[in-house]
């Protein structure tokens, strides 16, 4: 709260002296962060070594073994499925949009996208469970569950989760293709090039950061993605972030609480490999956007 | 942006480059028109009928007729009103309390110690790193033994004063890291693209103070920005559920979750409800965006 003041008196006695104050104004969101932030993560770092009171590396044991590692590699499995079929969806669409004449039509793929990617969460769920869930309009009218036909496994949620992932990549991946320059086009043109040639020697090289960048944060996404899940599947797909809830809510034997921060950790340190990937990818398809 | 399509008229004005490749120039043009076609109607297909079937499944339950009742339940619903309003609340004062933390320290990083920038960035890219769930498996951990050890320090109190159940201020300080990132990139490009420089120099020339400076110079330049980093942030507080109900906060979504059980044609219409809201708020604030640059 303190930091416009910050501001003011680092500035109000002028001259010089003000250069060396100004860092005073960052203080405040430093330390918000360092309190808010930091010390629930210190919390979950010591926490996961702790057991009945004592050093003990027991919980992360556990948390890579049977029924966890399971739910890891499930959350894994689902994530790699949804960045990879999502980004290459979002990107053709992405391209009709971008090459279309209409531009009526560009604005509104546009608008859609920048809410669709919004869209997650307890409403998503319960709108395809209205769909495609067991009593859905559309299950009933192609008569799907005499089919066999069920929402509520690992393909149900990978289609789900394509529903703001596909959306996301579109938001992602139209600024890199409208800098992709005519220019470029026709200089591979008049050399020769067919339209395959340009895509692999041109196009498809300077939209690769773009594109893994796009990947990445599909990843991301899917893979912290909790209450869609919750909603649509409850405990019948095997998912990481539910086991940690199952384990918050004290679904664990009694002295294996901290087998939730455990497994925290284990999620935050695949999503920060996963991150470290992204952030020079997006630095170097910042360059070719402007 | 036509001139940079294919079918631009660039494209038009080079006929022989087209011709001498492979394939001739209508038939490709032809055949990109079928394929582009085809992706859109999928596209449309995969994300109209959601929409349109739980439109569908909200006003018309087997063996009865259209009814628009599903969508009046919603405010006679035990819970509708206070629910929306706590998450309403919490997003106003998530979007204060974010915007006065990061504006005065961007606009300090910019102007006076651009060499704090990496370590800015950093701070406010790393939320996106840690999922909320687990986010939430440390705040928990600390609202559950921080009283322990905190128990002879004035901490004490406020470890319970910020569980309040009428209003958690423990969501407002955990969504406002959340929100960080999204803030943080909105205000970087919009800062960018004003010469913040110039402005404050001039209007310090002319003898405006910085609080003047700062409401009458910064945030009237940065509107767009700061607009765009508001709606971002009320729609992720609006539609938050893995903290609030790990928490066990009664929120709007939360709401939405418990009322699923005993009324699921409501709690559909709410969730089609909180689509449009959403879209309207898009609406609103691009249209502001286009505003200001127009008149600018």
């Amino acid at each position: 709260m303190s930091a416009p003041s910050a501001v003011r008196t680092a500035s109000a006695s002028g001259g010089r002296r003000t250069k060396s104050k100004s860092w005073l104004a960052t203080v405040p969101l430093l330390a918000f962060v360092a309190l808010i932030f930091g010390v629930p993560l210190v919390i979950i770092l010591g926490g996961t070594f702790k057991r009945d009171g004592a050093f003990s590396a027991a919980n992360i044991t556990e948390s890579v073994q049977g029924a966890y590692l399971t739910a890891m590699i499930g959350s894994v499995k689902l994530s790699a499925l949804v960045a990879v079929v999502g980004a290459l969806l979002g990107t053709f669409l992405a391209q009709a949009v971008v090459t279309s004449r209409f531009r009526l039509l560009r604005e509104a793929v546009l608008t859609a996208s920048g809410v669709l990617s919004n869209f997650g969460g307890i409403p998503l769920a319960f709108a395809w469970i209205a769909t495609l869930g067991n009593s859905g309009v559309i299950t009933k009218a192609l008569g799907l569950d005499s089919a066999g036909w069920s929402l509520y496994n690992f393909w149900g949620l990978a289609l789900v989760y394509l529903y703001f992932s596909i959306p996301l990549m579109v938001v992602v991946v139209v600024p890199a293709l409208d800098g992709l320059r005519q220019q470029w086009r026709e200089a591979a043109q008049n050399n020769g090039a067919n339209t395959w040639q340009y895509w692999r020697h041109v196009g498809i090289p300077v939209l690769t950061p773009t594109l893994l960048g796009g990947v990445v944060l599909l990843f991301g996404g899917a893979f912290a993605a909790y209450a869609t899940a919750a909603a649509m599947v409850g405990g019948t797909v095997p998912l990481v972030t539910l086991q940690i809830a199952n384990a918050l809510s004290g679904n664990v034997l009694i002295g294996h609480e901290n087998v939730a921060l455990a497994l925290s950790l284990d999620m935050i340190i695949i999503a920060g490999l996963v991150m470290a990937v992204y952030l020079p990818l997006q630095r170097r398809s910042a360059r070719w956007l402007r | 942006m036509a001139a940079l399509t294919p079918e631009g008229p660039m494209a038009q004005l080079t006929p022989p480059a087209v011709a001498a490749g492979p394939v001739s120039g209508p038939g490709r043009r032809r055949r990109i028109r079928v394929w582009r076609g085809a992706i859109l109607a999928i596209a449309a297909v995969y994300f109209l009928v959601p929409l349109i079937a739980s439109f569908t499944f909200t006003v018309k339950a087997p063996e009865q007729d259209f009814s628009l009742d599903a969508y009046g339940q919603i405010f006679t619903t035990e819970g509708f009103g206070q629910s929306l309003l706590l998450s309403i609340g919490l997003g106003v004062a998530t979007i204060a309390v974010v915007l006065l933390l990061t504006l005065p320290a961007m606009l300090a990083v910019r102007l006076r110690v651009p060499k704090m920038k990496p370590i800015m960035e950093i701070v406010c890219t790393l939320p996106l790193v840690v999922p909320p769930i687990t986010f939430v498996a440390g705040i928990n951990t600390v609202l559950q033994f921080g009283p322990d050890y905190l128990a002879s320090t004035p901490f004490y109190q406020t470890i319970f004063a910020i569980q309040d159940e009428n209003f958690p201020v423990v969501l407002v300080l955990a969504y406002v890291i959340l929100a960080l990132p999204f803030v943080y990139r909105s205000l970087d490009a919009g800062l960018g693209a004003i010469d913040v420089r110039t402005l404050v120099e001039a209007a310090r020339n002319l003898g405006a103070s910085w609080p003047h400076l700062i409401f009458r110079v910064i945030v009237p330049n940065l509107r767009s920005s700061l607009a765009s980093a508001s709606f971002l942030t009320l729609a992720l507080v609006l539609g938050e559920f893995t903290i609030a109900s790990l928490l066990h906060f009664q929120t709007f979504p939360v709401w939405i979750y418990t009322i699923s059980g005993s009324q699921a044609q409501v709690s559909v219409a709410v969730s089609v409800f909180s689509l449009l809201i959403t879209w309207l708020l898009l609406l609103v604030l691009s249209s502001a965006g286009a505003r200001q640059r127009s008149g600018s």
